[in-house]
């Protein structure tokens, strides 16, 4: 398992260094397929930026399963995702997979982005006006959630 | 003790709560006026896991998260 494979970062993402360094890691690695995904904050509803909290000990092992996951594919997946603030037109997430042939990665990429927004213990936040607001409208409770909301039994 | 921890957006600080079942921590937290609201859009983690059962048991010094809706990226 590659250490460096999940980066978080202050701030907002230097996509040129990470794509550059993640293509560097497995140039020699045999794969014929380097597909990767970058999330770009927009200019939306008059937002200056958005803002992210994140839970590393659950980010960690979710990404740590699919690790395993693409292994068994005989793939790697990275990310790299921003803590704290980034403003408009920078970038956040970046998602990678490599592969030996391009279905694998190509179909990889989708899933993986896909679960991440459904499960990556990660919350974000419009900036606006000077205030910090949560996304609640955008956001997905992750599976199972409520379990706590249970009626009491005696 | 077990320790419970509201992550994200929650604007409530970590309590401490007697308690060997996560059945007892949810009796507990309906009946706090800002833990109650966000009772069933959260997942629940023990130590750092996810979990799916209230009958999950709990030991002096677990560690119980609160993980409200995500949306990284």
């Amino acid at each position: 398992m590659s250490l460096n494979a999940l980066e978080l970062h202050d701030g907002a993402l230097r996509v040129n260094e990470i794509l550059a360094k993640w293509y560097d890691e497995e140039s020699l690695s045999n794969y014929g397929a380097y597909i990767s995904f970058i999330g770009t904050v927009r200019s939306e509803d008059g937002i200056d930026g958005l803002s992210f909290d994140i839970y590393e000990p659950i980010l960690n092992s979710w990404f740590s399963n699919w690790q395993e996951k693409a292994k068994e594919m005989g793939a790697v997946v990275k990310m790299a995702h921003s803590r704290g603030d980034v403003l408009l037109h920078e970038s956040s997430y970046i998602a990678a997979v490599f592969s030996p042939k391009r279905r694998i990665a190509l179909e990889m990429i989708d899933e993986f982005v896909e679960d991440f927004k459904a499960s990556a213990p990660i919350w974000k936040y419009d900036m606006k006006d000077g205030k910090r607001l949560y996304a609640q409208d955008r956001s997905t409770a992750i599976n199972g959630a409520g379990l706590l909301a249970a009626q009491h039994k005696d | 003790m077990i320790k419970v921890e509201f992550l994200g957006p929650i604007q409530k600080d970590a309590i401490e709560l007697e308690a060997t079942t996560l059945q007892e921590v949810a009796n507990a937290l309906q009946s706090d006026d800002v833990a109650a609201e966000w009772l069933k859009s959260c997942a629940v983690a023990v130590n750092d896991t996810l979990v799916a059962t209230l009958e999950t048991p709990l030991k002096d010094g677990d560690k119980v998260s609160l993980l409200p809706p995500v949306c990284g990226g």
